[in-house]
């Protein structure tokens, strides 16, 4: 890896500062490196009055744990940027028409553009949704694109968020942690805005209510509670959001619709953005033993009184191993080329590429099919050879459940650190807004950031941390 | 044949139910060869809440107990008109994709015994095979009323060697899988010639097979459904296709009522 040329957003190859850091790399360079010191940790007691905090699990000693946050900006040019959301909004249409075709018609495997088992033997595939169609046809009201960035015009999806994309609270968080602490910076650059987020959220949910809303649609947030690890992100989006932050308890169905209790009694709910996984969504109907739930909800959106975002069953999109088919769905729904790239993906179900893995496994990445989080997955160049070892057993013991990746030369942006600017690798998550009335991408996203030197793992859980992400206006 | 059904389930509670629903598959929806002439489900004790159509094509009506119930009555009646196709269903229509059925659910996992069963009755046809399972099943799992737990598998109830309809049905959607065929668990009734009332609700199994489609094979009378039955829900086991599934609070000390009534009009 260390002989591959590493990709610098803010110098690029060289040692030149790319057009989209000039206005910022000036300022930088005229501040005194110790009143920066001062406001990063003004930045961090700023984060931790907030109350931003989320859980890690498998850690009882830090049950809440702040997520560090940089100071340095990521800047993307508003031109890069305007390439990217064009291929997102691709990629994010042909998620929600596959999403409609696997639960209807499965034109897809009958074209045999992607096999049969794909989705037969997919646990993330929902019967339950089958022949049901969302209120607007819409599967995903929010999706999150994972990209990586290898190079000034190189940017890979990583993977799909398709079920419950987290972390757009630390979008928000630290943009307006710098609003405050560097206003300055903000006039000096035109910034493209992401606080009107929580706004287009609510205009995009309230805009895929069902038939039977009256009036301004009742928009819900719904928590598995404050165990969740993104509890605070929960209540945060209720709040900003201006709606109620609910759990299963709070709500029953009632004269057919689902309604929560509220002071003047219960009032129905017309759109539940429910950030709770399928399972625990409906006792009656899934997993009863599920105490988080509320019975009979998926009575009542399956008979269209009700919209839950984003849709049961929309997990299969998540899935890695459907991933690795994406240029093909893109394709097959669109009619177009593919315009974001998706990384090179050996699925490990297939003999052929399983071999390939087992023989480079110390070149490659590998993942479970269902995992996040950057939990169970391997990094070949960074393992020791037990860990080589113990992960090769478990990969020959169940092939199907992994899929394997090169190692990509992911790029760099700078942090800032005791000694001055130092190189980090990053990735990015832009969080799309679908509705009938359209696609809306907010512009940049949450840039997460690997903090160890070196490390290419940028989730949150393995010690990543987030820095405010600009869109420049061209 | 023209069957006149009533149906009525009477729960009472010693304790009232504070709050709960119930699931119903309990409407028959008219096809081929089964035309619903009518169809009334009254409630006593609770209020409708909504209906819709499951992925199976089952109708599903969600009711809700009216507050601190202690009586809840449901009660169908209606006229069905059956046609005899002996046991033929037909081709596999619907948005559920056939594999589906292919799915092997908890109830549904074979098992040695079950393993043990279908090798029993091995070669011929996969008509021929499951019209062979039949009374082998039947011989298996000896017929007692009450016998079995509702969550039994399959497997449970052959290694049992009792059980009821529902274990039956199990035990040759089980088999069926295992060989690779499409199975279906279905729910309905069916007339004994010689009575009017009968003790419950009936189940039986639907085999896809090559050329003719899904065919009906009830292992408890060893028999392929002919006029005398009546399909009401589907599923890929009991669990999919249950006349009731209900969630309350409150309502300790149930005790249950069912009294069904068929007869040929």
């Amino acid at each position: 890896m260390a002989d591959r040329p590493i990709f610098d957003e803010m110098t690029g190859l060289g040692d030149e500062v790319r057009q989209p850091y000039a206005n910022f790399h000036g300022w930088f360079e005229g501040e005194d490196p110790r009143h920066l010191r001062a406001k990063q940790r003004e930045a961090e007691e700023l984060f931790r009055l907030t109350g931003i905090t989320f859980n890690v699990y498998g850690r009882a000693e830090a049950e809440e744990r702040l997520i560090p946050f940089d100071i340095i900006p990521r800047i993307i040019a508003g031109r890069e940027w305007q390439r990217l959301s064009r291929g997102i909004e691709q990629r994010v249409r042909a998620l929600n028409a596959f999403l409609y075709d696997i639960y209807h018609g499965q034109e897809i495997i009958k074209a045999g553009r992607i096999p049969q088992d794909m989705i037969s033997r997919n646990d993330a595939f929902e019967p339950q949704m089958i022949g049901v169609t969302p209120p607007g046809r819409v599967y995903t009201h929010i999706v999150g694109i994972d990209l990586v960035r290898t190079g000034p015009d190189q940017f890979y999806v990583l993977e799909d968020n398709g079920r419950t994309p987290s972390g757009v609270s630390y979008m928000l968080e630290n943009r307006e942690t710098m609003l405050q602490m560097f206003p300055e910076l903000f006039t000096r650059n035109r910034v493209q805005p992401v606080q009107t987020y929580p706004t287009d959220l609510l205009n995009s949910l309230s805009a895929c209510a069902p038939d039977c809303a009256e009036g301004k649609p009742c928009v819900a947030v719904m928590t598995p509670g404050i165990y969740n690890s993104a509890y605070f992100e929960h209540a945060f989006l209720a709040d900003q959001m201006g709606v109620e932050l609910v759990e299963g308890n709070d709500m029953r169905v009632m004269d057919g619709r689902l309604c929560m209790r509220t002071t003047q009694g219960y009032k129905p709910i017309d759109v539940i953005y429910r950030r709770i996984d399928d399972a625990f969504l409906d006792p009656l109907n899934f997993n009863p033993e599920s105490a988080l739930g509320v019975p009979g909800i998926m009575d009542v959106y399956r008979a269209g009184r009700l919209t839950i975002a984003n849709a049961p069953g929309t997990g299969i999109c998540d899935d890695k191993a459907i991933y690795s088919y994406m240029p093909e769905i893109v394709e097959f729904y669109t009619g177009e080329r593919p315009l974001l790239e998706n990384v090179p993906t050996w699925r490990c179900a297939e003999p052929a590429a399983l071999a390939y893995v087992l023989d480079n496994l110390k070149e490659l990445v590998v993942k479970e099919v269902h995992g996040s989080g950057g939990y169970g997955m391997l990094i070949g160049p960074t393992s020791s050879k037990k860990e080589l070892s113990d992960f090769r057993k478990k990969l020959m013991a169940r092939p199907s459940n992994y899929i394997a990746q090169p190692t990509l030369a992911l790029s760099t942006v700078p942090i800032f650190t005791k000694a001055g600017l130092s190189p980090r690798h990053v990735d990015l998550r832009p969080y799309v807004l679908v509705s009938p009335q359209g696609i809306n991408i907010t512009p940049g996203g949450l840039t997460r950031v690997a903090l160890k030197k070196g490390s290419l793992v940028v989730n949150s859980s393995q010690g990543g941390g987030t820095k405010d992400t600009w869109v420049l206006e061209d | 044949m023209r069957l006149k059904i009533s149906h009525t389930t009477r729960y009472r509670f010693e304790v009232p139910v504070t709050f709960g629903l119930q699931q119903l598959r309990l409407r028959p929806r008219s096809r081929r060869d089964q035309q619903v002439i009518r169809w009334d489900m009254t409630l006593e004790g609770a209020t409708h809440q909504l209906s819709y159509e499951d992925h199976h094509g089952n109708y599903v009506d969600l009711i809700g107990f009216d507050r601190d119930c202690t009586e809840l009555s449901v009660r169908c009646e209606g006229e069905v008109e059956i046609g005899e196709a002996h046991g033929v269903i037909g081709r596999h229509v619907g948005l559920v994709p056939l594999w589906l059925y292919q799915r092997v659910t908890p109830r549904t996992k074979a098992g040695p015994a079950v393993k043990a069963l279908l090798k029993s009755v091995e070669g011929g046809t996969v008509l021929g095979r499951c019209h062979a399972l039949m009374p082998a099943i039947a011989e298996a799992v000896a017929y007692e009323t009450g016998s079995s737990e509702s969550h039994w598998t399959a497997e449970e109830a052959l290694t049992e060697g009792r059980g009821v309809c529902q274990d039956h049905a199990h035990v040759l959607i089980a088999c069926a899988r295992e060989a690779g065929w499409p199975a279906r668990y279905v729910s309905g009734y069916l007339m004994m010639d010689d009575r009017t009332a009968q003790d419950a609700m009936h189940a039986w199994a639907e085999v896809h097979v090559p050329d003719l489609g899904w065919v009906g094979f009830d292992p408890a009378n060893a028999m392929s459904p002919d006029e005398h039955y009546v399909r009401v829900a589907l599923g890929l086991d009991y669990g999919d296709a249950a006349p009731v599934n209900g969630r309350r609070v409150g309502g300790e000390g149930e005790s249950l009522e069912v009294a069904i009534e068929i007869a040929q009009q």
